[in-house]
C-alpha cells in the first residue's frame, strides 16, 4: 500500500520536494558545457599578447562575448549544482554544512555576476 | 543497558585503491579545482573590465611562472572533468557498465584528458 496520495505520485516530486530536478540540470549543463569548454579554450588563445585594446575589440565580437556568457551562465550553474553535493556528501555537520552551502551558493552567485558584468562593459566597448 | 559490540562495516581505507574509485575521487577533487579556477576567471575578466593597468597588471601576473603553474593545474582540472564527463554521460545513458568496459573507458579517458592538455598548451605556447 502506498501512502502516497494521488496528486503526489502524479507530481512526482518525492519527499524532497525536488524531484529529479538537481540530477536533471546537472546532466544538462553538463552536456553543454562539452562544446562550451572548447570554444573557451579556443577564445583564451585568442587572448594570448592580446593587449587592452585587443581584449576590448575582442569582446566586442558578438560570437565571442555570447559564447562567453553561455560559458559563464552555465558553468557557474553546474559548478554550483556539483558543489552542492560534494558539500552535502561530505560535510555531516549541519551547521557546518548549511554556511558552507550558503557560502558556494552566494560566492558564486557573486562570481557569476561580477564576470558577467565585466564581460558585458568589455563586449559594450571597455 | 549494556552495548553489543556491533560488526562495523569495512572502512573505505582498508581497501585496496583501484582504478575505478581513484578516478571518481580524482573527478570530485578535479571540479572543486575548477570552481576555485573560477576564481581567477572573474578576477581576468573584472581586471580587463577595469582598464589597461588593472588588465597589464593581471596579464604580467598570469604569466609568470606560478601564474602559468596555476593555469596549468587549471587546464587539467578542465581537461580531466571534461573527459570523465563524458564518461559520467555514457553511464547516465546505460553504457558501459561492465568492469572490464569500466577500466577500458578510464584509461581512454586518462589519455584524452592527457592529450587535450598537451595539445592545448603547445598551440597555448606557439601564440
Amino acid at each position: 500500500m502506498s501512502l502516497e496520495s494521488p496528486l503526489g505520485r502524479v507530481r512526482g516530486l518525492g519527499t524532497a520536494k525536488e524531484g529529479t530536478g538537481h540530477f536533471w540540470h546537472q546532466r544538462l549543463t553538463a552536456i553543454a558545457l562539452i562544446p562550451l569548454t572548447f570554444l573557451f579554450v579556443v577564445i583564451v588563445f585568442a587572448f594570448i599578447g592580446a593587449d587592452h585594446a585587443d581584449a576590448v575589440a575582442l569582446m566586442g565580437n558578438p560570437l565571442v562575448a555570447t559564447v562567453m556568457l553561455l560559458f559563464l551562465i552555465v558553468g557557474f550553474y553546474h559548478m554550483k549544482l556539483g558543489m552542492q553535493v560534494v558539500i552535502e556528501d561530505y560535510i555531516s555537520h549541519e551547521g557546518v554544512k548549511i554556511a558552507a552551502l550558503l557560502c558556494v551558493t552566494f560566492g558564486g552567485f557573486t562570481l557569476a555576476t561580477a564576470s558577467i558584468f565585466a564581460v558585458l562593459k568589455l563586449a559594450l566597448g571597455g | 543497558m549494556t552495548q553489543r559490540e556491533r560488526p562495523m562495516s569495512p572502512h573505505l581505507m582498508i581497501y585496496r585503491p583501484q582504478l575505478t574509485s581513484i578516478l571518481s575521487i580524482i573527478h570530485r577533487g578535479t571540479g572543486v579545482g575548477l570552481a576555485v579556477g573560477t576564481l581567477f576567471i572573474t578576477w581576468w575578466l573584472v581586471a580587463a573590465a577595469m582598464g589597461p593597468g588593472p588588465y597589464e597588471a593581471t596579464r604580467e601576473l598570469y604569466g609568470s611562472w606560478i601564474g602559468l603553474l596555476v593555469l596549468f593545474g587549471f587546464s587539467v582540472c578542465l581537461f580531466y572533468h571534461l573527459c570523465n564527463g563524458v564518461r559520467h554521460l555514457l553511464w547516465d545513458m546505460g553504457y558501459l557498465f561492465e568492469i572490464e568496459q569500466v577500466n577500458a573507458s578510464g584509461w581512454v579517458m586518462l589519455c584524452a584528458s592527457a592529450i587535450l592538455t598537451l595539445v592545448a598548451w603547445s598551440i597555448g605556447m606557439s601564440l
